[in-house]
């Protein structure tokens, strides 16, 4: 709540002359994030900040337990921060898709119904969205299961549907976090190639969370490298291939180096030691 | 979906008659003590208006306490899970009293609420309600962290968080309460007619008991079980029609949620 009015009053102060002209999409300032427990307290992030520019892809990359996660909900309002603030302009939290690790169907709804609770949610006419969420469940390959139960879905069909249902508000800014974690790697290689497409057609600024190297680079602008014990930001690195990108991508040279660059990172930063 | 199962039942049942009318024959058991299922059959064909008018005497008063106690009970039960205050008290408070055993309050509603339909009303909600409640609040309550944070991150209000998430998340919970309500409302209709009545099923016994007229007696009894079942089949059929995507409903092997079944 306090981050919208924030944002709000923020987006008044400083970007109401040519609001559209806003290059930022979320501001991250020097954020830490403590968690009580009966162990004592957990620092989750340390201080972590971040410009995030409108219409950007930033992958946030890091070991189990760093806290992106945590990064992720305080951008969405679902966690209070224990220090520093996030800015979020435009809409603020009004225009936010979350797609979670898991998909988070409910089995009492069709697909089509899963895809229209944010609408319903929000006090919107579902009837006057459908012929939307008919058409973005076509564009992820879901045509003719709309009237399914989630059951009934393949787990990477369930993850389209979950990411229907995020885009079906037309939101300015998209969270997810490990959306393809439970995935195998084919199907995963597939929704990359599909959310690439899709991102490269609407632009929305995106936060994506990710264990995975290559599902980064192929993905991003920008990769965020995040250290644990307690998270910090160790590493901000520019991805540079031209979109639309193709798999194929994966083969080129530089790929190669951006993965080894970031592998050499999170090396430095004990990623690998602890697993 | 499994098929309709009730013919298998039905053979079942027919065959527990059976069963009875060959014991009772066979071991020349007195008509005094258990009747043959005949004589049971007879008595109520000798007098099927009676026994229809006193039949649909308890059933209506089941039925009313049944209402009240799914509309009560999903009420309080929302209430419970919406105010940490009336956690503490309302629902303490209905705990405790699901410990009395609320058959001996009988006589009170008697006091209460007079000879006619509202004290065996009154004691069917009181002894059904509980079911209703507990099972509830239960089913609310289970709404998992996932669910909690998809409905925070749409932004919607309470009462959206609660009619979109978490009542469809509870159904399962609060029909299992229902389908145990339903039986103990009958429990409530019967025992309040026990206590003070002029008619209904639980009269009918009772009177019949004080004449000796053992064929009466298992004639009601009769009666109550064939109401009881075939309420107990309305409710499965509630259930397949209300939750058709729920584990229990998809294959022949998962069960609903199992009711936790209050004291009566
Ligand atoms: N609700 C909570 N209460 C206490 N500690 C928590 C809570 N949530 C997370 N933590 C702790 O905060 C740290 C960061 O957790 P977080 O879930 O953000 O990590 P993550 O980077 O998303 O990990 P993963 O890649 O495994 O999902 C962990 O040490 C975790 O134990
Ligand atoms: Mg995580």
């Amino acid at each position: 709540m306090a981050v919208a009015a924030l944002s709000a009053a923020n987006a008044a102060a400083a970007h109401a002359v040519v609001p559209f002209d806003d290059p930022l999409a979320i501001e991250i300032d020097a954020v830490g994030k403590t968690y009580a427990s009966s162990d004592g307290a957990v620092t989750a992030l340390g201080s972590v900040s971040l410009d995030v520019r409108r219409g950007e892809f930033i992958s946030l990359l890091g070991p189990s337990g760093c806290g992106k996660t945590t990064l992720l909900r305080m951008v969405a309002g679902l966690e209070d921060t224990t220090t520093g603030h996030i800015h979020l302009h435009g809409r603020g939290l009004d225009g936010l898709g979350f797609v979670f690790q898991r998909d988070v169907l409910l089995n009492w709804r069709t697909i089509l119904q899963n895809v229209l609770l944010p609408i319903e949610f929000r006090g919107g006419r579902p009837k006057q969205y459908r012929d939307r969420a008919l058409a973005l469940l076509a564009t992820f390959g879901l045509a003719g299961f709309e009237n399914k139960r989630p059951w009934e879905l393949s787990g990477g069909m369930r993850q389209r549907a979950a990411i229907c249902r995020a885009l079906i508000d037309d939101p300015e800014l998209l969270l997810m976090d490990e959306p393809f974690g439970a995935l195998d790697a084919l199907t995963r290689d597939e929704l990359n190639v599909e959310l690439q497409t899709l991102w490269h057609r609407s632009r929305k600024t995106t936060l994506f969370v990710t264990h995975s190297i290559p599902e980064a680079v192929f993905l991003s602008d920008r990769v965020v490298v995040i250290s644990d014990k307690p998270g910090r930001i160790v590493e901000v690195l520019d991805i540079d291939f031209p979109r639309p990108r193709g798999l194929d991508i994966r083969e080129e040279p530089a790929f190669g180096h951006y993965s080894r660059h970031l592998r050499d990172v999170l090396e430095r930063h004990g990623a690998f030691r602890k697993r | 979906m499994r098929a309709f199962r009730l013919p298998t039942e039905l053979w079942t049942l027919a065959a527990l008659l059976a069963l009875w009318e060959a014991v009772v024959v066979v071991f020349r058991v007195p008509e005094i003590l258990v009747p043959s299922v005949r004589v049971v059959f007879d008595e109520i064909a000798s007098n099927p208006d009676f026994y229809l008018v006193q039949s649909m005497h308890t059933l209506s008063n089941t039925l009313a306490a049944f209402v009240l106690s799914v509309v009560f009970g999903v009420g309080m039960a929302i209430a419970i899970v919406s105010s940490r205050f009336l956690e503490k008290t309302l629902y303490t408070v209905l705990v405790a009293l699901n410990n009395v055993p609320k058959v001996a309050l009988a006589p009170l509603f008697v006091i209460w609420l007079g000879t006619g339909n509202a004290s065996k009303i009154a004691m069917g909600v009181m002894i059904s309600i509980f079911a209703i409640v507990i099972d509830a609040v239960l089913g609310l309550r289970s709404l998992t962290p996932d669910m909690i944070d998809l409905g925070r991150s749409m932004r919607g209000s309470g009462l959206k968080m609660l009619l979109k998430l978490r009542l469809p998340n509870a159904l399962p919970s609060i029909i299992a309460g229902m389908k145990v309500a339903m039986s103990l409302s009958l429990v409530g209709a019967i025992v309040g007619e026990f206590v003070a009545a002029q008619n209904g099923l639980g009269f009918v016994i009772l009177s019949a008991q004080g004449m000796f007229r053992t064929d009466r007696v298992f004639a009601a009894i009769l009666l109550l079980a064939a109401i009881g079942t075939t309420l107990y089949y309305l409710m499965e059929v509630l259930e397949r029609a209300l939750i058709p995507w729920h584990e229990s409903q998809r294959h022949g092997t998962a069960r609903a949620p199992a009711a936790v079944v209050p004291k009566a």
